[in-house]
């Protein structure tokens, strides 16, 4: 029997493992399956991450080196290049090691922190050939950065997501043509710092309300057809364009991984993709959390550590059989606003509420109603899908709170 | 010198090596691509056919017939996965009906066995996910599901652990008959002798055919485009379901595969570029409306993939298999159900060889079991710990989705026939075939390919020519 267990030793099972350590928890095991410590954070070696937490600006690289530092001081153990197979509802868990072959571990608590995948073309039924040339923009950064090998010389991107941004610049500095971002929507699903900082500062054109129809050629990719699209997103055939290129990379959101966690049978929300959770970050199991990406897709790291830590706590929690469940509060979403994390609050305590909007809208007021009442409010010049916002519930707004729903009004 | 040549290594051309190598003969298959199952045999509906569908009296029946009754064994021997999952053909009105009863004694003509027409109370029961619209169907329990190129790569791969040789990115140019044998010429050049030659070029059979001097074959490419979807979503339907065919076409069949994914497709349309297997929005379009005729329930937001074939139609409406020049034989327009009738492809045109001269003397040393590519991840636990520690490669997990280790990639690269590019470990090993399609795994397996056929990084290939991943290395900079 090991108390904790951590799948995933990026930002997230990091972060989560030291909270659990500091609050007493001393059998851990991180199981981790790269060949390394730090998550997709070893490969993010552009700046910007910390922001929040450290004041500063970091590489990804850096940010993960703070937490890794930490975990090797304490002597928190971790199994690297060792993937998690299955876990049970009864929290057990296998896993495949070269060292220990297949194995399984008794937890007493699970912290599921697994990271997400990149949505992948098939996906997206993208018409056309299906030659080499054709990256989700994280596996080009990964040969990029890792690598240092060039996924190719004259881009087109699909998708104006982070890492469709962020790749756009690191392919223009390693000399590469960039010739256009092409995102389905009216608006980008990235950070505005990135579209200032990746696209604007390289002159590349991001063509909102564009898709990408068709890929070309046989062996390598040749070009690809763009199109702008209608309101609902169909291409308007008069728009064609044809662009040439040998590389499309592409953007265009981001999958928590839950496999395993579905077949533990741990309740998955539709719109997250991730498990549903209370505010200690409890999944449908008790005794199991979940944390970072594959809760939700966050924008910020530093947001990640923070969930991480509170699910940490919070294992540590449930281990020494203090962990308060004694209310059971759900929040709704007026679909403005499309989700929250948690989705229940289960303990009459301060409660951040993290979400994220459907559309752009700008002066909106984010109200809380308790029944018909309104029992917090707050303003915002401009809220957007790209970033993720968080508001505080204070705890005597939670007293005689029976249902939550946390909606947008917009002027 | 080699006895036979079979120029093509698709299904046909790879059953037929097989049930060739089991003579003492010297055999060579030679492949235009860089791998085998390249064409048609890696892009179709992975059914082995009950045989109702073809019309009685043509060799499509009778070797469909007979494919589908031998695929169970060679499946076995080969092991490759095979399920004999029963085919539906769903009906939802008395025309419909009609059809179906049509098809039912089509079938009995045919010799297939255990068919049956069943009312929709049976087949709701059967198949739960069946639109409840649906009101009857014709019931054959013998149709199964196999994987196209798991199968023709297995089948060359047992040809060749028995003697015979693959000669890839070998694309015939010239075929010149001299006294006693054929000279086989390559467009770079290369050139190879046989005494007999089997021409099983899938859409391009007619070209060949034309090099012995044959120009009444003609072969047209006809597109199938296909959606596959996620794991999540295999466990829909277990029968494969299709429409009753009506004057409006032939529907889009929902099937299980063997690896537990959900296929949909495909559609039909005539072409004219033989090497044009682009898929286009109309016909992907075509499938996501119409899969839902049949089978309720189909998420597509679990679409992991989309994919097209091109079926070699001939121009007779059958299989054509006959000799047209000396020690010559074609195997054109082997469109469906030619996956189902290639064990029995192979049989008839050995017989042809056999009544043409070829002498065929059993080879003692005929191996016909070959390991199944999937042995490791089927094993029990105990099983691949032992494995594991014999070999550590085989704990290190490279594709996440599909679960599968290092070990089984070099083993793919090591197993005749060697996977030499992405793509060929792909469809070895599974390992990219998964939800993420390769986005995390790529990197390794690229990787894995280098060290193990020698090559730098960046020559690696998604499936060889000029397909390279690679177009430098970093800090090269490039001209703007």
């Amino acid at each position: 029997m090991t108390e904790l267990v951590i799948i995933g030793g990026g930002p997230a099972g990091m972060s989560a493992a030291l909270a659990a350590y500091e609050n007493g928890v001393r059998d851990i095991l991180i199981l981790e399956r790269d060949e390394r410590l730090g998550g997709i954070l070893q490969q993010c070696i552009h700046n910007g991450f910390g922001l929040h937490r450290f004041g500063e600006e970091l590489t990804g690289p850096e940010y993960a080196w703070r937490y890794e530092e930490r975990v090797r001081e304490l002597g928190i153990p971790f199994k690297l290049n060792t993937m998690v197979m299955n876990i049970t509802a009864d929290k057990e868990i296998t896993a495949t090691n070269s060292i220990d072959g297949i194995f399984t571990i008794q937890a007493k608590a699970i912290i599921l922190a697994m990271g997400c995948r990149e949505r992948s073309r098939g996906a997206l039924n993208i018409a056309g050939t299906r030659p080499a040339g054709v990256y989700s923009a994280g596996t080009a950064q990964k040969l990029v950065n890792m690598k240092g090998y060039m996924p190719g010389k004259n881009v087109v991107i699909l998708g104006s997501g982070d890492i469709g941004l962020i790749m756009a610049r690191r392919m223009s500095l390693e000399g590469a043509k960039v010739k256009a971002v092409c995102e389905l929507m009216p608006y980008s699903g990235g950070l505005a710092r990135n579209i200032e900082q990746c696209l604007n500062d390289f002159n590349i054109p991001l063509l909102l309300s564009h898709t990408v129809v068709k890929v070309h050629g046989k062996k390598r990719v040749e070009g690809v057809t763009i199109a702008k699209v209608d309101q609902f997103g169909k291409p308007i055939e008069d728009t064609m364009e044809f662009i040439e290129c040998d590389t499309l990379l592409l953007s265009v959101g981001l999958i928590p991984e839950n496999e395993i966690s579905r077949s533990a049978g741990i309740d998955i929300n539709r719109i997250t993709n991730g498990a549903y959770v209370t505010q200690s970050r409890e999944t449908s199991i008790p005794g199991v959390f979940a944390c970072g990406n594959v809760l939700h897709v966050h924008d910020l790291v530093d947001y990640v550590s923070e969930e991480a830590e509170i699910a940490g706590e919070n294992a540590a929690l449930y281990i020494k059989g203090e962990l308060k469940n004694d209310i059971d509060i759900p929040i709704e979403t007026d679909g403005k606003v499309r989700y929250t994390v948690p989705q229940r609050i289960t303990a009459k305590e301060d409660t951040k509420i993290f979400f994220r909007v459907a559309n752009v809208y700008e002066n909106a007021t984010i109200k809380v109603y308790n029944g018909d009442e309104i029992i917090f409010k707050t303003s915002k010049s401009k809220v957007a899908p790209g970033e993720m916002q968080c508001i505080t519930l204070k705890a005597q707004l939670l007293q005689n709170a029976e249902k939550l729903r946390i909606g947008l009004e917009v002027f | 010198m080699y006895d036979v040549a079979i120029i093509g290594g698709g299904v046909v051309g790879g059953m037929l090596a097989r049930a060739l190598s089991s003579y003492k003969l010297k055999l060579c298959i030679v492949e235009k691509e860089n791998d085998v199952a390249m064409g048609a045999s890696k892009a179709n509906s992975a059914i082995v056919h009950a045989g109702f569908d073809a019309e009685p009296g043509t060799l499509k029946a009778k070797l469909n017939v007979r494919g589908s009754e031998m695929m169970e064994q060679v499946a076995k021997e080969l092991g490759v996965k095979y399920k004999r999952n029963g085919s539906l053909v769903v009906g939802f009105n008395d025309d419909d009906k009609k059809i179906i009863e049509e098809l039912y004694e089509r079938g009995i003509k045919n010799g297939v066995k255990e068919l049956s027409i069943i009312e929709s109370s049976e087949l709701h029961t059967l198949e739960a996910n069946i639109s409840p619209d649906a009101t009857c169907a014709l019931n054959a329990p013998t149709g199964a599901i196999i994987c196209p190129y798991e199968l023709t790569i297995a089948a060359i791969g047992n040809a060749m652990d028995n003697g015979a040789d693959l000669k890839v990115n070998f694309e015939v140019s010239k075929l010149n008959l001299c006294n006693e044998f054929y000279e086989i010429t390559s467009t770079d050049g290369d050139m190879i002798k046989a005494k007999y030659v089997v021409n099983a070029a899938g859409v391009n059979a007619d070209s060949v055919a034309a090099m012995a001097n044959e120009t009444d074959i003609k072969i047209h490419p006809r597109r199938g485009e296909y959606v596959l979807l996620d794991k999540t979503s295999g466990g829909l339907v277990s029968h494969t379901i299709f429409r009753t065919p009506s004057a409006m076409g032939k529907g889009i069949l929902v099937t299980p595969t063997v690896d537990g994914n959900l296929l949909l497709g495909p559609t039909a349309k005539d072409m004219e570029d033989k090497s044009d297997t682009a898929t286009t929005a109309d016909g992907l379009s075509n499938v996501l409306a119409n899969c839902s005729e049949t089978t309720v329930g189909i998420n597509l937001r679990d679409t992991i993939t989309s994919f097209c074939g091109l079926r070699a139609v001939g121009n007779t409406g059958d299989f054509i298999i006959n000799s047209t020049a000396e020690r010559f034989i074609n195997a054109a327009g082997i469109e469906s159900p030619g996956l189902s009738a290639s064990p029995a492809i192979a049989e008839y045109i050995i017989d042809m060889l056999l009544s043409m001269g070829l002498e065929l003397t059993k080879n003692e040393k005929f191996n016909p079991i070959r390991k199944p590519a999937h042995l490791f991840r089927e094993s029990s636990v105990a099983e691949r710990n032992r494995i594991i520690a014999e070999n550590r490669a085989y704990g290190r997990i490279i594709c996440r989705c599909e679960g599968v280790s290092e070990g089984e990639i070099r083993e793919a690269i090591r197993t005749n026939p060697p996977a030499r590019d992405l793509d060929g470990v792909k469809r070895r090993t599974r390992a990219q075939m998964g939800r993420c399609q390769g986005g995390f795994c790529m990197p390794y397996i690229t990787e894995i390919l280098s060290e193990e056929l020698g090559v730098t990084y960046d020559s690696i290939t998604k499936n060889g020519g000029n397909s390279k991943l690679i177009t430098g290395k970093t800090k090269e900079g490039c001209e703007r």
